[in-house]
């Protein structure tokens, strides 16, 4: 997708699927998050960067409805909501990903993909049905899964990631939350779920990236918003920002190792310029 | 995005590749030989299912046949499938419990109990045989319903809360049998049911067919329904071989049965209860949902499903089908006495769901495997007894098969993580 694309999707409609303001949230002591606000239109793909404790966890939670802000208004598609629960948030078109997937070893990519949301006929599942259902989600991810009857055990890192964000669609969210979909994967199984990424933004959903790495931020992201001690620090245009900008803005100084190396490479090539 | 198919030689062009055979890794089973290689397949990757069980069965029939040729004998068959249904529906439950990765210990104590419970209604106090095998029922129910509430909203392990059960229920037992023993007249219903009640041939072989009727039109309405999805159909020809197999085999042991007294209505009763269970295990939402809590029950209860719910259901059909079971080992017995669902009913019932492939560790097993593995059991009670042998010696040959089914499980088990099959 080029960058005209993004400007007549975002630009052109315009809609704001999700959007926070003024988020507060205390934990005893501990302010987490102070007047945090994250907007997210439709076909976006908006990085959550921050480091470890910036309160990346404790705002998705929120949004995911695992938590309750103390103040602050969560708007989805324009109107002002409370989120109760992950099942209200579910309700309200809000999907996650949890990191650690949250997947049945035991049972197929079929129950998996509509576990508690089982088709049925009366008391009895409509195993087929579900199945080309399943097929569908599958290829209008361009997924790779050989088969959709065999145990989720027996697929690769990148393949049970797949399954797992499958699932988030078939509730047909607006919004799906990426909780750090490349932390354990190796190098083509990484590129198979930014390819994930890419394909949700084709689909009009809005999509919030939490990741530790920049490249895959900057590859897949059309927005950076960056998180640092609980407190917006910076937003970014992911094609205008540089990794030196992101990361002075992560740890909210300039003099560390990655400024410095990019200053001495910048200093011989100024002249250039 | 390119479609696979334009990449496979294979297909022909312009012929729509059903959306579940599209992928070109897939290994396509076609021929009988393709079927058989993917079995091997299976059975390497440690996917055993019944197939231990199954050969072990046929094993022990050869064995006490050989040494004692009436061990197969019409009699002994009929007789032994009746001994077995009261233990095999409790050990129904147990299969129940165990999908979950839970215990319940307490099934023999309970299974006495109620039995108690019928027996003083009934004889003691002259009620009617529907109002006490309802209240023995009821009794399982709500002490099912109780052990649910310690484990959900107290959050005592199984284990604990079962032994506690096994010990309190044998003293609930003792203390309704204050008279020591209630003799079950043997013209009661509940008697004539369990001891003298066989299906007329007619009947017998009329059920057979209904069954093979049944299995034959699940399994074509599963065709027509997969062929209008666009997915591959099952193989017509292993359906009709499938289908021949199951009508032969059960109207072969309906004759060889019949040479005897024929089927019994318990065994019956067992059988249908453990059709009804298997389909609610496989074809439902509340046995998906019973797998999935077996398998993770964090992933369970993020996907909103009501965990607690589901512990609440398993425990309760665990306990009931305890009470079904003890009510009616004490109407084939015509007798309930302070041994009732003593000693070795408990660990029968569980040794069975064990033996017959139900994993100990949750998320893996059938309703089936209540019946292969009671039959096993009950097949070495039997052949020990045609040989005069002690029950010292069936203590011991029974504890060996328990020892060797979860050592087989546990070896599976490592060999589908070995082979990637969870």
């Amino acid at each position: 997708m080029t960058v005209t694309d993004y400007e007549t999707t975002v630009r052109g409609r315009a809609e704001r699927v999700l959007s926070l303001t003024g988020i507060n949230k205390r934990f005893g002591a501990v302010q987490a998050l102070t007047d945090v606000a994250l907007e997210v239109h439709a076909g976006e793909v908006v990085a959550l960067v921050g480091d470890n404790g910036a309160g990346k966890s404790t705002l998705v939670k929120t949004i995911a409805g695992v938590y309750q802000p103390d103040s602050g208004i969560i708007e989805v598609g324009g109107q002002a909501v409370s989120i109760s629960g992950p099942s209200a948030a579910q309700h309200l078109g809000i999907a996650t990903v949890f990191q650690d997937l949250a997947l049945c070893d035991n049972l197929d990519v079929v129950a998996n993909l509509f576990l508690g949301k089982e088709h049925h006929l009366g008391p009895v599942m409509n195993e087929v049905s579900m199945e080309k259902e399943a097929w569908r989600l599958l290829r209008s991810l361009s997924a790779k899964i050989p088969s959709v009857r065999i145990p989720v055990a027996s697929l690769s890192g990148g393949q049970r990631q797949t399954v797992a964000i499958a699932r988030s669609l078939v509730g047909e969210p607006r919004v799906v939350m990426l909780d750090e979909p490349t932390a354990a994967l190796g190098v083509a199984q990484t590129a198979e779920v930014l390819n994930l990424v890419e394909r949700l933004r084709e689909h009009g959903l809005g999509v919030i990236l939490v990741s530790h790495n920049m490249a895959d931020v900057q590859a897949v992201s059309d927005r950076i918003v960056v998180l640092r001690l609980g407190r917006n620090a910076a937003e970014f245009r992911t094609e205008e920002a540089t990794t030196d900008q992101l990361v002075a803005a992560i740890t909210g100084a300039s003099d560390n190792v990655v400024a410095a190396r990019a200053a001495r490479r910048a200093a011989p090539g100024e002249g250039e310029q | 995005m390119t479609d696979l198919r334009e990449s496979d030689p294979t297909a022909a062009p312009g012929v729509p590749v059903a959306a579940d055979a599209a992928d070109e890794r897939l290994i396509r089973v076609v021929s009988p030989a393709d079927y058989l290689r993917q079995l091997w397949g299976q059975i390497k990757g440690g996917e055993l299912g019944m197939m231990p069980v199954v050969l072990g069965l046929i094993i022990i029939g050869t064995v006490f046949y050989l040494y004692e040729p009436t061990f197969l004998s019409s009699r002994s068959l009929v007789s032994m499938m009746l001994f077995a249904a009261p233990v095999g529906i409790i050990s129904l439950g147990i299969v129940i419990v165990l999908l979950l990765g839970e215990i319940d210990l307490s099934v023999g104590s309970v299974s006495g109990f109620a039995a108690a419970v019928m027996a003083v209604l009934l004889v003691d106090q002259g009620r009617s045989l529907w109002l006490a095998m309802g209240a023995a029922i009821l009794v399982g129910a709500v002490i099912g319903a109780f052990y649910a509430a310690l484990f959900v909203w107290v959050g005592v392990p199984s284990f604990v809360f079962s032994l506690a059960g096994l010990l309190a229920f044998e003293g609930a037992l003792l203390w309704v049998l204050s008279d020591g023993s209630i003799n079950v007249p043997r013209d009661s219903g509940i008697a004539e049911f369990a001891r003298n009640k066989f299906l007329t041939d007619g009947q017998a072989y009329l059920l057979v067919a209904v069954v093979t009727l049944a299995y034959l039109g699940s399994r074509l309405w599963a065709i027509r329904q997969r062929r209008a999805a666009g997915l591959t159909p099952p193989n017509l020809l292993g359906i009709i071989l499938k289908t021949a197999a199951l009508g032969l085999g059960l109207a072969w042991l309906t004759y060889y049965l019949g040479i005897a007294r024929g089927w019994g209505y318990l065994p019956v009763l067992f059988a249908a209860l453990v059709v009804l269970m298997d389909f609610l295990l496989r074809r439902t939402r509340w046995g998906r949902h019973l797998f999935a809590i077996g398998g993770n029950e964090e992933a369970a209860r993020r996907s909103g499903i009501r965990v607690g719910l589901v512990y609440c259901s398993a425990f309760v059909l665990c306990s009931a089908f305890a009470a079904l079971g003890g009510v009616l080992a004490a109407a084939q017995l015509t007798s309930v006495s302070q041994a009732s669902g003593t000693g070795d009913t408990n660990l029968t019932a569980i040794a069975a769901a064990v033996i017959g492939g139900t994993s100990l560790f949750g998320g893996r097993g059938s309703a089936y495997a209540a019946m292969l593995g009671i039959l096993v059991l009950q097949a070495i009670e039997s052949g020990l007894n045609l040989m005069n042998v002690d029950s010292d010696v069936r203590f011991i040959v029974t504890g060996g098969v328990l020892l060797l089914a979860v050592a087989i499980d546990s070896v599976a088990r490592r060999a589908r993580s070995s082979s990637g099959r969870g």
